[in-house]
């Protein structure tokens, strides 16, 4: 197991190395001066360009600068917004809860829905329980989801009133923000009115929650189907079975069991889809997250942003898909000597 | 499938919980949904309209206000003035007890007094003011009426009076005292601003005696105000008001039609229809100080021969354009001056629609083949055009019918205006919001040869005779008098055509029907002071 985690620490630690060196790159690929691109100054007079390239190193070695981009970055200089001409750290601070609340609570629908649908549909697989599900599963899986998300707001915000149309909390409400997770915000708020904006808070989640959870929902019932339906066919449960267990005791000792081990893994992989979609669900419901933050930043051609978006979401994959792929071989002590 | 009905139990108590109108807030809360953010909070460093609408009438109080009905000055920080034989001297009388804004950034110790008021025009006046430089020095409004040169002092002649000296009679100052860029600062809050080494932060965290004070601003989501208890015209009805920021104008009429924003700024003249059915929402307009226009570049040949410029005025189709463009929602233009101002000339005839006529003319002009030419077309969505490059498509079929061949041309907004200010383009479609109710406002900044110099005159037209007539009118407070010289430097414009007036296009917002007292403002930005809601 040791080694096991070293070697995966060894491809963790390589393939950040690359993603620094293509981060670092941009400075000089992206249009316009790397000075700029790497401060995000928009106005540069002559004494903080003599300044920055000294500290930048930009008239050393690519070697030479490239390091002390590293040190920038472990420093926590991060540059400015060319923008907003704030730090781009304080601006992800702000934006990465929003998107990383959205996520995880797709995510758990997603497990608390499509698991047990999963399982659901695959104990009769051919009866109409189970076609019910594929089918719908199916559909699921094929909604884009920029149409499927503007046809919840079209019903149920514009048509139906239920819900609002976008955003996190109803501008009304102010709650300062502590930790940036909205509902963790508004329980850790001593305003009186807190039961209300908890409730507002949920009413504006449930839309983008339901569009951003679709997809990996699907997902979940087809994969949990495929596994269940796959394990049922193995020796151990038939010798469960003749030894006289009960369908569920089957189903919970033996059939889940084996089952739910590759969607651990599944979970790392779905992970970069999901942060995808996290951002067309952001741009949808004017969901102030990262992918908002970003895309709005390609327009703005807001070159520091992007480079600092890009490298912040793609350390957010790398390691989730890490953890999850270590976590699905401590479950799984056959995987541990591939 | 327990899950499930979980979730469908969760959504129900969701709903059960608070039917969508009933927020606990609501009541005493207004969301206004604004088209972009604030450059920062203060009025007189601006021209943006959407910057004035969050900030000017919310936060501040003027020396004069401007009557919406009427366009008459009444009385505002001022209670009363006087103005000395030789028109050079106002003299101003300031109203006691006017409390400025407690926030959580400053808490005053007195009310208004002259010094305020010598601040915050001294601190556009004197270069060498210790706040003159902050933001960049640019007073834009100021400069475009050449304030430095007019006022060459203000002075407080008492705890509550204030003198300007002017260094010529000048009959719009009163009117530009009016406008929302001159509203009045605290002189106390820059003075511990100074000494605390932040003296930009006059400008981001502001301070001022309007019926709304600043409570806090995230960039591009919204800014929140709060009520001022202490107002001096009364508390408003609304104890909290917020600017969302909803850029987008889709998402904007959503929210309004969800009931999330009680106000939306410019709808889209195309999605009207779709709410005057609902009896939840309800649209308001009134015909703006603005207009929009097609400009030539009377410096460039062809366009320095009338005859040209007539014939393309001839060969347009203005009520085509009407149509197509503004939807109707804006009333054809026979001038630059809308007909809603006291110096508007009734006798110009409609604009006329006669493509014979103009091949005659250009052939007069000794183009009978025609020529190629260039429209600019502006690339962002205004009032007084809210759909530039349409325009410039039609303009183009109905030049085509006369033998010239026009090309379009459009740039980044910024690139556009600074192209347009070094002459690069041969005609340009762009238009003009005033700032007061006085005439002055139409003509020099957009016709005069200052104006061509400075860059806003987009015809880059000047004319010793038209520059006279203005001038003159501005010398006399007889309005008769300059009414008559207005109404001569129309019928002179008309001849001349360094423009053709396209139209006067209405503003229109769109609010919740349970909100009253809230109305356009044709003279500036709106002023949600007397807003309340009311249930139906």
């Amino acid at each position: 197991m040791t080694i096991y985690l070293l070697r995966r620490l060894f491809l963790l630690g390589t393939v950040l190395l690359g993603l620094s060196i293509f981060a670092f790159s941009l400075g000089y690929l992206f249009p316009g001066e790397p000075l700029q691109n790497f401060s995000g100054l928009r106005y540069l007079d002559d004494s903080t360009r003599e300044q920055l390239t000294l500290a930048y190193r930009l008239d050393g070695s690519y070697l030479q600068q490239y390091l002390a981009f590293i040190q920038r970055l472990w420093h926590g200089d991060w540059g400015l917004s060319l923008a907003s001409q704030q730090p781009l750290l304080t601006e992800i601070r702000q934006v990465l809860p929003a998107t990383l609340e959205l996520t995880s609570y797709a995510l758990l629908v997603s497990f608390f829905v499509g698991i047990p649908l999963g399982i659901l549909a695959a104990i009769k697989p051919d009866g109409v329980i189970g076609k019910a599900i594929s089918a719908i599963a199916i559909t699921g899986y094929s909604l884009p989801i920029f149409w499927w998300g503007l046809l919840l707001i079209m019903v149920f915000a514009v048509g139906l009133g239920w819900f609002p149309s976008g955003g996190r909390l109803g501008v009304l409400y102010e709650i300062p923000p502590q930790t940036g997770f909205m509902l963790i915000d508004i329980l850790l708020s001593d305003v009186s009115y807190r039961q209300a904006a908890l409730q507002d808070a949920l009413r504006h989640l449930l839309l983008p929650t339901l569009a951003l959870a679709t997809f990996p929902t699907t997902v979940m019932i087809r994969f949990v189907r495929d596994a269940m339906l796959d394990v049922w066919e193995q020796s151990y449960i038939k010798t469960a079975k003749a030894k006289g267990l009960s369908r569920l005791q089957v189903l919970y000792r033996h059939g889940l069991r084996n089952a739910l081990l590759p969607v651990i893994r599944q979970i790392g992989l779905q992970f970069s889809t999901l942060i995808t979609l996290a951002m067309l669900t952001e741009v949808i419901f004017s969901w102030p997250g990262i992918g908002r933050w970003l895309i709005d930043s390609i327009y703005q051609r807001n070159f520091p942003a992007i480079q600092a978006g890009l490298m912040i979401i793609s350390v957010l994959v790398i390691t989730v898909n890490m953890l999850t792929e270590i976590l699905h071989t401590f479950f799984n002590p056959l995987a541990r000597k591939r | 499938m327990k899950y499930l009905s979980c979730l469908s139990l969760l959504c129900v108590a969701l709903l059960g919980g608070c039917s969508r109108d009933q927020g606990p807030l609501r009541e005493g809360g207004l969301v206004y949904c604004a088209e972009g953010s604030p450059e920062h909070f203060n009025p007189q460093r601006v021209t943006s309209g959407t910057t004035i609408d969050i900030i000017s009438q919310q936060l501040y109080d003027r020396l004069l206000d401007i009557d919406p009905q009427s366009g008459d000055l009444l009385p505002a920080l001022a209670s009363s003035w006087q103005r000395s034989a030789d028109g050079r001297t106002y003299e101003f009388q300031l109203r006691p007890d006017v409390q400025f804004h407690q926030t959580h950034y400053f808490t005053p110790s007195r009310p208004l007094q002259a010094a305020d008021v010598v601040f915050t025009f001294n601190r556009i006046l004197q270069p060498d003011h210790p706040f003159h430089a902050v933001g960049g020095a640019v007073y834009p409004y100021f400069q475009s009426v050449d304030w430095t040169a007019l006022v060459t002092e203000v002075r407080a002649t008492g705890p509550l009076t204030v003198q300007f000296q002017l260094s010529r009679p000048d009959s719009s100052f009163l009117s530009n005292l009016a406008t929302d860029f001159a509203a009045i600062l605290s002189a106390e809050y820059a003075g511990q601003l100074l000494a605390s080494g932040r003296p930009a932060q006059i400008d981001s965290l502001p301070v001022g005696t309007g019926p709304f004070f600043f409570r806090e601003y995230q960039k591009d989501v919204l800014v929140r105000f709060y009520r001022h208890a202490n107002y001096w015209r009364g508390e408003a009805a609304m104890a909290q008001l917020v600017f969302d920021i909803v850029p987008n104008n889709a998402r904007r009429m959503a929210k309004l039609l969800t009931h999330e924003c009680d106000i939306i700024a410019y709808p889209r003249l195309a999605e009207l229809a779709l709410i005057t059915e609902r009896p939840d929402v309800r649209v308001q307009e009134s015909t703006s100080m603005n207009v929009g226009f097609w400009a030539f570049n009377t410096r460039k040949a062809p366009f320095d021969n009338v005859k040209v410029r007539q014939a393309l005025s001839l060969a347009i189709n203005q009520r085509a354009i009407l149509q197509a463009v503004y939807f109707n929602q804006a009333t054809a233009a026979r001038s630059v001056l809308p007909p809603t101002s006291w110096a508007f000339n009734p006798q110009i005839p409609l604009h006329e629609y006669n493509p014979q006529r103009a091949r005659e003319l250009l052939a007069e002009a000794g183009y009978g083949n025609g020529f190629n030419m260039n429209i600019w077309a502006m690339p962002v969505q205004r009032l007084y055009n809210p759909n530039a490059l349409k325009m410039a498509e039609l303009l183009q079929a109905d030049l085509a019918q006369i033998g010239v061949n026009a090309s379009i041309v459009s740039y980044e907004w910024n690139a556009f205006r600074r192209r347009l200010s070094q002459g690069e383009h041969d005609s340009v479609l762009i238009g003009w919001a005033a700032d007061n109710a006085d005439p002055d406002n139409f003509f020099r900044p957009l016709l005069s040869c200052a104006a061509a110099d400075s860059g806003s005159n987009r015809a880059l037209w000047c004319d010793p005779v038209f520059d006279r007539m203005i001038n003159q009118a501005l010398l006399t407070s007889d309005q008769q008098q300059r009414r008559s010289y207005y109404l001569a430097a129309q019928q002179y414009l008309h001849n001349e055509l360094p423009l053709v007036a396209m139209a006067h296009s209405q503003r229109i917002q769109a609010l919740n029907s349970q909100v009253e007292g809230v109305s356009i403002n044709p003279y500036g930005g709106i002023a949600l002071f007397q807003a309340r809601r009311v249930q139906p």
